[in-house]
């Protein structure tokens, strides 16, 4: 009976196909990860034999350790506090703002809708005039003029999307915490933020990876104190010649940090937790 | 000693003229129903004494402090959603416990409160699991629970049951009316289905437009209603409105009959009035011992039987009549028979005012 069916329509077959297709697209993404990767791992002979080493004999640690050697490897420090402090005052600030949007109508119909339009903007359109700004109040090269920043930049995202998780929350639950003795900063702490809290974490993650990977800001506001790893790989862009070595183990460095933030916030990204507050 | 006190009481939402201007005392341990159909108010009543909407004028009491402009958490109340508006992320007793850790009450005393709760509503093994893993009576309970739990002087119910399947909707309506008995507290309840006010009132307040229509007890109400709408609105099957003209001792149907209403003697003859008569005040001819009876033929068109009882639809003075009659007294369409109205029970309405004579 099978033998009635074409060739690549009888199931192991198709099967087997499924997977070979499956295979290939897995390649195309994964091989350009794995080359950075591996690239971070060779000596300059193996960076730049031909044929290419595919895989290298020996797995060098020298390039992270003149990374780490030279100071160059606090600049992911220097991202990651100002990721982490600016998404932790963007959450907070934006999803207070986001619950007076909701509930109490703050700024009428329109406000919301003026306050994501200035996440449209193009950074580059305002970086030059925010420069002077930053030079006149001294925040250049500083923490605390990356942080204002970014977090100024993130509030627009974080308004907008925590308004959208605070409008499917029951007005019921919130009134009955009223009822039941709360004020309204604890309704927010109490009710709210459990209710919104896979969606408090999916916006976190957006807005820390936002700051995190920006590029343009950390480039013309810091010069030598607080140098993000992204400004940081570029430096090893030089006239004469590019240290493949150091981008690549810079870049595997700023990678990690990403990666095990999305693989630990996965779980709340995807549970749903609101079932069963009301009828349903 | 009144619990609840409400004076003149308006409320608008914009141009809509929800409430417009309730006075209303409820006395301490009395179990209030507010009632009335969709839009007459009584929610808005119900949220405004809770505090969770702004009173446009007049003023508030609970436990003889004005709490008009309290916040909810200020006026010492307790309240039950009609969607329940459980806590998804907590469990039975977290929930349950709730109000009485956000007004830090001693936690000996929450577990203490908590268990007891816990055992008269009949959920105490049901303590550690979530509300999405209860059926919607436990979720109902659990909501009751959080309520009573509360040592408030008021307690307010929002459509509580209109949630739940009927059968699950008698056995809770129960239960509330235990409670209220065990519990002694003052209850005020909302609800647009009139066997629920009447099972389980103390005091029935029948509320349309924004207005109070008329309060008394369930009794009072089903008997002596003040207008139509009472009339109309109490009671199921529904009272039988029936076009009519007085005469000197009781009135005449548009088709000549004259029913005589005893101990209505003062009545000016010729008036044109509607006259109002429950289907369960007739009955069939000779089967009722009480006085005052005025004997009528009709055709039966129409039977529903419900079991204890029958339902008999039939043509009474050019209008169409439901009699309440017992199981077996008719069979069948076409049926000619004799029934019996009870005419001291009959009230007869002013078309033009809707008042009660």
């Amino acid at each position: 009976m099978s033998a009635a069916l074409p060739f690549h329509r009888r199931p192991g077959n198709r099967l087997a196909f499924r997977y070979a297709l499956a295979v290939i697209i897995t390649i195309i993404f994964v091989f350009p990860v794995y080359w950075l990767f591996i690239i971070s791992f060779k000596t300059p002979d193996e960076i730049f034999a031909f044929p290419p080493v595919w895989y290298p004999k020996s797995l060098q640690l020298a390039n992270y350790k003149v990374l780490f050697k030279d100071g160059d490897a606090a600049t992911v420090g220097n991202s990651l506090i100002l990721a982490s402090v600016s998404t932790f005052f963007a959450m907070i600030l934006g999803t207070i703002a986001a619950y007076s949007l909701v509930r109490f109508k703050t700024g009428g119909e329109n406000l919301a809708v003026w306050i994501i339009s200035q996440r449209m903007m193009p950074p580059v359109a305002i970086v030059f005039p925010l420069f002077l700004v930053y030079v006149w109040l001294g925040w250049v090269d500083t923490y605390v003029g990356l942080i204002v920043l970014y977090t100024a930049f993130s509030l627009p995202y974080v308004i907008w999307m925590m308004r959208g998780y605070i409008e499917d929350i029951p007005l019921e639950l919130e009134e009955s915490a009223l009822v039941d003795g709360c004020t309204r900063g604890q309704v927010l702490w109490k009710v709210v933020l459990p209710m919104a809290r896979s969606g408090l974490f999916a916006t976190a993650v957006f807005t820390f990876v936002f700051a995190w990977n920006d590029f343009l800001f950390a480039l013309v506001l810091t010069r030598t104190e607080v140098t993000t790893y992204t400004v940081q790989v570029t430096h090893y862009f030089g006239g004469q010649s590019n240290f493949w070595a150091k981008i690549a183990a810079m870049s595997v460095l700023g990678t990690i940090p990403v990666f095990f933030t999305v693989a630990v916030m996965q779980r709340y990204l995807v549970r749903g937790i609101s079932m069963g507050a009301v009828k349903g | 000693m009144s619990d609840l006190k409400i004076t003149g009481l308006h409320k608008h939402y914009g141009a809509f003229h929800a409430v417009k201007g309730i006075d209303l005392e409820v006395p301490s341990g009395e179990f209030t129903v507010l009632v009335g159909p969709s839009g007459c108010g009584k929610s808005t009543l119900l949220r405004t004494i809770a505090g969770l909407e702004e009173a446009s004028s007049g003023t508030i009491e609970i436990g003889g402090e004005d709490v008009t402009w309290a916040r909810p958490r200020d006026r010492n109340i307790a309240m039950v959603f009609q969607n329940y508006a459980l806590y998804p992320y907590l469990n039975v007793k977290d929930n349950v416990a709730f109000g009485l850790r956000s007004r830090k009450v001693p936690e000996a005393e929450v577990e203490k409160r908590v268990s007891r709760a816990a055992e008269m509503l009949g959920i105490g093994h049901l303590l550690t699991r979530f509300p999405r893993e209860l059926s919607g009576g436990q979720r109902q309970r659990v909501a009751i629970g959080r309520a009573i739990v509360r040592d408030a002087i008021l307690y307010l119910f929002d459509e509580p049951l209109s949630n739940l399947d009927a059968q699950l909707r008698d056995d809770m309506r129960v239960e509330i009316k235990r409670l209220h008995q065990e519990l002694g507290r003052t209850m005020v309840y909302v609800t647009h289905d009139q066997i629920e006010a009447m099972t389980l009132a103390d005091r029935i307040v029948l509320l349309r437009d924004g207005l109070i229509e008329q309060q008394g007890s369930p009794l009072d109400l089903f008997e002596r209603p003040k207008t139509r709408f009472v009339a109309g609105f109490l009671g199921s099957p529904k009272m039988n409105f029936i076009p009519a003209t007085t005469t000197e001792t009781g009135v005449a149907l548009n088709d000549g009959t004259r029913l005589d209403m005893p101990g209505r003697n003062g009545l000016k003859a010729g008036q044109a009035v509607v006259l109002g008569l429950r289907p369960q005040y007739i009955a069939m001819a000779g089967q009722s011992l009480a006085k005052g009876h005025a004997r009528v033929p009709v055709t039966i068109e129409l039977v529903q039987p419900t079991g204890s009882r029958v339902q008999a639809t039939m043509p009474l003075g050019g209008a169409s009549i439901i009699a309440e009659l017992a199981a077996h007294d008719v069979s069948r369409p076409g049926e000619r028979t004799e029934i019996d109205i009870d005419m001291t029970r009959a009230v007869i309405i002013d078309p033009q005012s809707e008042q009660v004579i």
